[in-house]
């Protein structure tokens, strides 16, 4: 059986910056993914980093920075935690241009930032519209450089607990579908998002919430499960995302009277000072409104980048021009571009620490999947990179400190055999005509129908029942691939498991939460309730289902206010 | 619309060898190739085995070749690949061992991104804040920074067909994304060490890699601005180096390509061991007929050339 310090599951920005860390701490570290690491979804970042990094000509301040979120959060992201990623976010920021990343300059050779939603300053360090990738990439040379060993198209299958400690993971080799324990010491969860239990999501297809539903199903609490992003600029199409940077460099949302909605005070979201720049909740909600009111072109919001000029377009969103003329068959040069909301993010996840700790002994967790919580009710744009290097670095130091205070200890054979039998139980089932994509599709569309930017009982209990039924498909569906090598087949069932657990996590959330918070809109309970409702809604697994606790919101220096843009 | 696709096929747990299999996909225009394998995987035939995920031309899972190209699935339109052909042919990427249908061993294309030292190799200390650098270095960087690593260059490369020992267009274009980089601390070491077997003197300039890549990184144009680098850092002490100006010293000096002093110039005049060996392939030509003249003419405006040569070189 193979044994390390610390196992990383997932190998995106905060699963390898928590690696590299871990091994600067001196532990013997790997990581496990079901994909090569520069085929994570940390790629599909377009539009930046932030970091208040004031200096000659450019005021801002790390308090400035740690506000608009709380703000952004709509005042459920826990301040110490954002105090905490505010402060570090420069020094991490340079520290990646250490690494390599080629961030956009000034004049002068310094980092240039450019503007993104809901910030009150400049502070979205970029490369072109491609720093997700930008910076996975050279993350991914300093793990080469760091020698630090990759299973690589390892899958997952399960955590290995020992008296309520997490001691490393069961894992297939989707290459020879061998199942083997890997032990550890300490593990962490770094698997990202969940996108995928949503149809449609700009989410990739690996996104399938499986580190959510690995704690999960092991005992972790989950934090505010209920607040799903939908991202203001999405293709009808498919789903793809238009980055926040088309905004950021000043494009427009217009109605199809050609005005720009996001200054017209009938639209009860409108933001006179923010416009298109407001929080991603507030515009995503009036775009619906635009086109629920019959506003919209064909269903959707046009997104018009014409003004901006060849030049620009070209030298900082060639990318998003790139999707557009594929996907779309629109060049945004030339003509504006429909778009819709569409799920993209998932604020909740694996209740965390600011030091990457879960509930669970030895078991940590950093990135998407993790909920510190910093993005509360609504993850500001280009928060979400500076998240994985932040605290994947802190995850990384707590969990090698925690494996060299503890022993490696003496796990049984039987785990391996157990899970082998699990398999192989699934894989000789009597074939069924009800194969996993049908079940995933008729899930996501239950979501998105029902707890989408507008949600309310009725819908959210539809949805709760949608997904009991599913969940009894699910246990008598059958897999036709019988092989060993590369069988999809079985891997994407198992995903459709892990995603209909984290399915009914969020449904739970958004019935419990009874007012309407950051991207959580109920049109039954419409206003924020602080009395109330100023609280994490926690979900643990208890005898099958999903039992609900509630956790006080830390507030350090900004008490809510109403929240305009 | 209904969609023809064949698919090669190949599963080594069967024991059998590849073979075609015939789809037919109810798409509509919009959509991609991979679209379509995603409806035949997921509701037709569940063994079909691909690497894919974000289906925005990003990650680089799904290069395959479509049509006989390589290309990513993903931003290859159906409508596309059926302007020249009735079907949809569907293959895995060449260059590499195929696992299973559209999944190939992608474990030779790492080991050669590893040999170029794929990481920032700074020398003097770190500064407190970032490096200061001009926009203009980094933005030129863009170009090969937008590579995902997807192997559809490798895929189609003319001369990892024949010499598996190649580093490739994307080994060699991540390298220049370091000896690019005003940051680096080593990259002379690095223009050497490219300067040798398997390195940038051996593309052969066919421009498949330029023509395949989804994401318009051009490898050959990375590979060609390595060996001006090279070139300018004084590493012209080796075949490459020697062929390219032996090509140019005999096209200024007569106005065309003298291949017999090419050939010896290229190998050097003191490398008796290689120029003994070229003896049978000399003697093959000669008995082909295809001998080069023994005396080398000048060509008719030969002076011409000369001039273009002067007049560009002055300007450097």
């Amino acid at each position: 059986m193979p044994q390390h310090d610390v196992l990383v599951i997932g190998a995106g920005l905060a699963g390898m910056r928590a690696a590299i860390e871990a091994h600067r701490h001196g532990a013997n570290v790997a990581v496990v993914s079901k994909v090569h690491p520069v085929r994570s979804h940390s790629n599909a970042a377009q539009g930046g980093i932030n970091a208040a990094m004031p200096e000659e000509g450019r005021e801002d301040d790390w308090e400035s920075h740690a506000f608009d979120t709380v703000k952004g959060s709509d005042y459920l992201g826990d301040q110490d935690a954002i105090e905490i990623m505010a402060r570090e976010a420069p020094s991490d920021i340079i520290e990646l241009e250490h690494m390599g990343v080629i961030f956009n300059r000034d004049e002068r050779g310094r980092l240039g930032a450019r503007s993104f939603g809901g910030a009150s300053f400049a502070r979205t360090f970029f490369v072109a519209d491609i720093t997700g990738q930008a910076i996975l990439h050279v993350m991914y040379e300093q793990l080469m450089k760091a020698g630090i060993f990759v299973y690589e198209e390892w899958f997952v299958t399960s955590l290995i607990m020992l008296d309520g400690a997490c001691k490393g993971a069961v894992a297939m080799d989707m290459l020879s579908g061998r199942i083997e324990p890997i032990q550890a010491k300490s593990v962490i969860l770094a698997s990202g998002g969940l996108g995928r239990v949503y149809e449609p999501s700009t989410n990739a297809m690996i996104c399938t919430g499986d580190g959510i539903a690995l704690a999960y199903n092991a005992g972790a609490p989950l934090l505010d499960m209920e607040m799903v992003q939908y991202h203001p600029t999405t293709l009808p199409a498919n789903g793809a995302l238009l980055s926040e940077a088309a905004r950021g460099e000043g494009a427009y949302l217009i109605n199809n009277e050609g005005e720009r909605f996001m200054g017209n005070p009938r639209n009860p979201y409108y933001a006179p000072n923010k416009m298109e720049l407001a929080s991603r909740d507030v515009v995503s909600r009036a775009e619906r409104v635009e086109i629920d009111a019959g506003r919209g072109v064909d269903g959707a919001i046009l997104l018009d980048c014409r003004h901006l000029g060849k030049q620009k377009i070209l030298e900082r969103l060639s990318q998003i021009r790139e999707l557009g003329i594929q996907f779309a068959g629109v060049d945004i040069v030339e003509e504006p571009i429909r778009i819709v909301p569409g799920m993209h993010y998932q604020m909740g996840g694996i209740k965390t620490d600011v030091n990457g700790a879960t509930s669970i002994e030895g078991l940590y967790a950093a990135g998407e999947c993790a909920c510190i919580s910093l993005h509360g009710g609504n993850r500001l744009g280009a928060n979400s990179l500076l998240e994985t290097v932040v605290f994947g670095r802190r995850a990384g130091v707590t969990s090698a400190q925690y494996a060299s205070s503890v022993t490696q200890p003496v796990i049984s054979n039987s785990i391996k055999s157990d899970e082998e039998n699990r398999i192989q139980a699934i894989l000789n089932r009597d074939p069924t005509n009800d194969p996993p994509a049908a079940i995933r599709l008729a899930m996501g569309q239950s979501m998105h129908n029902n707890v989408a930017v507008f949600r309310d009982e009725e819908g959210l209990k539809k949805s709760r029942e949608d997904i009991a039924q599913l969940k009894q498909r699910y246990a008598q569906a059958s897999i036709n691939d019988k092989g060993k090598v590369f069988n999809y087949n079985l891997i994407s069932y198992l995903e459709l498991g892990f995603m209909l657990d984290c399915a009914e996590t969020i449904v739970a959330g958004a019935i419990e939460r009874k007012e309407s918070r950051g991207a959580h809109t109920r049109t039954d309970y419409p206003e924020r309730d602080d009395e109330n409702w100023l609280r994490h809604t926690l979900v643990t697994l208890k005898d099958g289902e999903p039992h609900m606790d509630f956790l006080p919101v830390t507030i350090t220096r900004w008490q809510p206010q109403a929240r305009t843009y | 619309m209904e969609v023809a696709v064949k698919i090669k096929r190949f599963n080594r747990e069967s024991g059998s060898g590849p073979y075609y299999e015939d789809f037919k996909v109810e798409c509509d225009e919009h959509e991609m190739v991979l679209d379509a394998l995603i409806k035949i995987r997921e509701y037709q035939d569940q063994s079909l085995a691909l690497r894919c995920s974000c289906r925005s031309a990003i990650c680089g899972s799904c290069a395959m070749r479509v049509n006989g190209h390589a290309g990513l699935a993903c931003n290859t339109k159906i409508t596309d690949a059926l302007a020249r052909s009735d079907t949809i042919v569907v293959e895995p990427v060449g260059n590499t061992t195929v696992v299973k249908d559209l999944v190939v061993d992608a474990k030779p294309f790492w080991e050669k991104i590893g040999k170029v030292q794929p990481w920032l190799s700074p020398t003097g200390p770190t500064p407190d804040h970032e490096y200061i650098v001009d926009n203009s270095a980094m933005l030129a960087l863009n170009q090969v920074m937008g590579c995902i690593m997807c192997g559809a260059c490798v895929s189609d490369c003319t001369v990892l067909e024949v010499d598996k020992r190649f580093l490739g267009p994307a080994a060699l274009a991540k390298a220049l994304r370091f000896a690019g980089d005003p940051r680096d601390g080593i990259q002379a070491e690095r223009l050497q060490k490219l300067g040798g077997p398997g390195g940038i003197w051996d593309c052969t300039h066919c421009f498949e890699c330029v023509q395949v890549c989804p994401k318009g990184v051009a490898p050959m144009d990375q590979i060609l601005d390595l060996r001006r680098k090279a070139v300018e850092n004084g590493f012209v002490n080796n075949n490459g180096a020697r062929h390219a100006e032996s090509l140019a010293n005999s096209v200024k000096r007569s106005g065309w390509l003298d291949e017999k002093r090419l050939i010896v110039e290229s190998y050097g005049f003191k490398n008796v061991g290689a120029l003994l060996g070229l003896i049978p392939t000399a003697l093959r030509s000669l008995l082909a007929r295809k001998m080069p003249p023994l005396i080398h003419h000048k060509r008719p405006g030969a002076d011409k050339v000369k001039r273009i040569f002067e007049k560009l070189e002055s300007k450097q």
